[in-house]
């Protein structure tokens, strides 16, 4: 028994990291109605951008103000440069996009910082937390961020008239023009708010996974599998769906035999493929309906 | 009286398909214009042209402005605003979030509470369905909503696409009561769109009929309507 309290304990520790992942995959998506690849990689440049800033002598929290900005403005950047002109373009025509992207960020990282792993620190520490061998106080840190953001969000897309903005210009973006709404400029928001909570994403789990451009490879997969499972319409769905997939993972790698370590990435995948055939809103997505 | 919206020579394009062939026309500040037409004659192309959601030449100024080159967005933050066919309702949203939407353009938060309140008097099935997520609403009750919310932008100008679509008469009645009303009394100039010409020559003032991208026939409303050769020619009924 205590070995199952103890295995749900410490799924939630790694659930708050895909939690925070796929809030930033939920803020795309209900922009522009995609899957960002290059989420994770993105995140994995913010974070080597804070390693920098700390390299050179800049407080942790400093950093982190200043690597939320930059991160922002990213997001922002990518948006208006690659993907505005891509807007009416094919799905498939995004996804390429996407993927290079992905590729060029990745190379881009590597180039200037090279693939060693790096050391990333934790403003929480890492001692036992309230005395429980398995959950560390960085990893309650991470968990109290976590659900400190989804808490923001919830308040700034219901109680202000920015966010009732962007949520009108998400469902319906000709209605949302005839209410005087620049919806292109809605859609350059998400980004950059995707972008930047990707940033505390990538800052919060290189402690546990160290920095290297190719951290983020598996993580954005349960990011994935968390925002796909949670509803890819609800940010509140992400977050649960991201303490989930932690869960699930290492009941899973503990009980059926043969999964252990190594096959745990092929649960997510298989998860992403159940929810999609059992039900593809997700556990709180709003499933779409066309009137026909 | 000057010319509000002055429309000249409109021209308007679905890809390679013309839709309009050259319409002038003008509305006065304070009038209650209806365009008229059957199917696919360029109604809805016409209002969508004046707000930039269609490719379009030709000239149309506001106040004496051109709107050409501006966006949807901008032309509807100078007080137009645009009731589509269709209703265009938020429909995952409350009914007091659509209507909060359509101030969101305007600038500081001053008055849209006190407006929202006005619009329940306006619409008192609203103000009972306040918390109820729009798509909830029946037809009619949405088109209350789509005429409230654009009022809650406090246009100077308001363009409304076959606001009787899909109601019963009775509730169409209530409808063009109530444009009738906010035409004279909060002085919003009104452009509506309709197929149901007899109840729309009934409510205007001035009437136009559009026929396969073209103006046909203008004119005071009641002429027209009186006037037998129109009415069966163009009309219907």
């Amino acid at each position: 028994m205590e070995l199952f309290t103890n295995q749900i304990l410490a799924g939630i520790a790694t659930g708050a990291i895909y939690a925070c992942m796929a809030l930033a995959v939920v803020m795309i998506y209900q922009a522009i109605d995609h899957l960002n690849f290059a989420q994770g990689e993105m995140a994995m440049f913010s974070t080597f951008f804070s390693w920098q800033l700390m390299q050179w002598g800049v407080p942790y929290w400093w950093a982190f103000l200043i690597t939320l900005a930059f991160s922002f403005a990213g997001g922002i950047l990518i948006e208006r440069l690659l993907f505005k002109p891509l807007a009416k373009a094919p799905i498939l025509t995004n996804v390429a996009g996407f993927i290079a992207l992905f590729a060029i960020i990745n190379s881009v990282a590597g180039l200037i910082w090279d693939f060693t792993i790096k050391q990333y620190p934790t403003p929480f520490g890492s001692s036992p937390f309230l005395g429980s061998q398995l959950i560390s106080t960085h990893q309650a840190g991470m968990i109290g961020v976590t659900l400190g953001l989804l808490v923001l969000l919830y308040f700034f897309f219901q109680f202000t008239r920015m966010g009732l903005a962007m949520r009108a210009a998400a469902s319906l973006p000709e209605s949302a023009r005839l209410v005087g709404i620049n919806t292109s400029w809605m859609i350059a928001l998400g980004w950059g708010m995707a972008a930047a909570i990707g940033s505390i994403a990538g800052i919060l789990i290189a402690p546990v996974v160290f920095l290297e451009p190719n951290m983020m490879g598996g993580v954005l997969i349960y990011g994935f599998a968390a925002a796909v499972l949670g509803g890819l319409t609800s940010p509140l769905g992400a977050v649960v769906g991201g303490f989930l997939v932690g869960v699930f993972e290492n009941l899973a790698g503990t009980y059926i035999p043969g999964v252990g370590n190594e096959l745990k990435l092929p649960i997510a995948l298989a998860l992403i493929i159940t929810v999609l055939v059992v039900k593809p809103a997700g556990l709180f997505g709003r499933p779409i309906v066309k009137r026909v | 009286m000057t010319a509000m919206l002055n429309v000249k020579d409109l021209r308007a394009y679905y890809g390679q398909v013309q839709a309009l062939h050259g319409l002038e026309f003008a509305l006065n500040e304070g009038s209650l214009t209806t365009l008229l037409g059957a199917n696919g004659a360029g109604k809805t192309t016409t209002l969508r042209a004046i707000c930039n959601m269609v490719r379009s030449t030709g000239a149309i100024e506001f106040d004496g402005a051109p709107l050409a080159g501006r966006s949807t967005e901008n032309i509807v933050r100078l007080g137009i605003a645009h009731v589509p066919q269709g209703r265009g309702t938020f429909t995952t949203m409350t009914v007091e979030e659509n209507l909060q939407l359509g101030a969101i353009s305007r600038k500081g938060k001053a008055g849209v509470v006190s407006d929202i309140e006005r619009m329940y008097d306006h619409f008192p099935v609203l103000k009972e369905r306040h918390t109820q997520q729009a798509g909830t609403l029946s037809g009619g009750e949405q088109q209350m909503l789509a005429v409230a919310r654009a009022l809650m932008l406090r246009p100077r100008l308001m363009l409304l696409d076959e606001p009787s679509f899909g109601l019963a008469p009775l509730i169409v009645r209530d409808l063009f009561k109530i444009l009738g009303k906010i035409n004279r009394e909060d002085k919003v100039t009104i452009l509506v769109v309709e197929q149901n010409a007899q109840l729309a020559l009934e409510l205007a003032d001035k009437a136009y009929v559009i026929e396969t991208g073209r103006i046909v026939m203008s004119g005071n409303a009641k002429e027209i309507a009186n006037n037998e050769d129109v009415r069966k020619s163009y009309l219907g009924y």
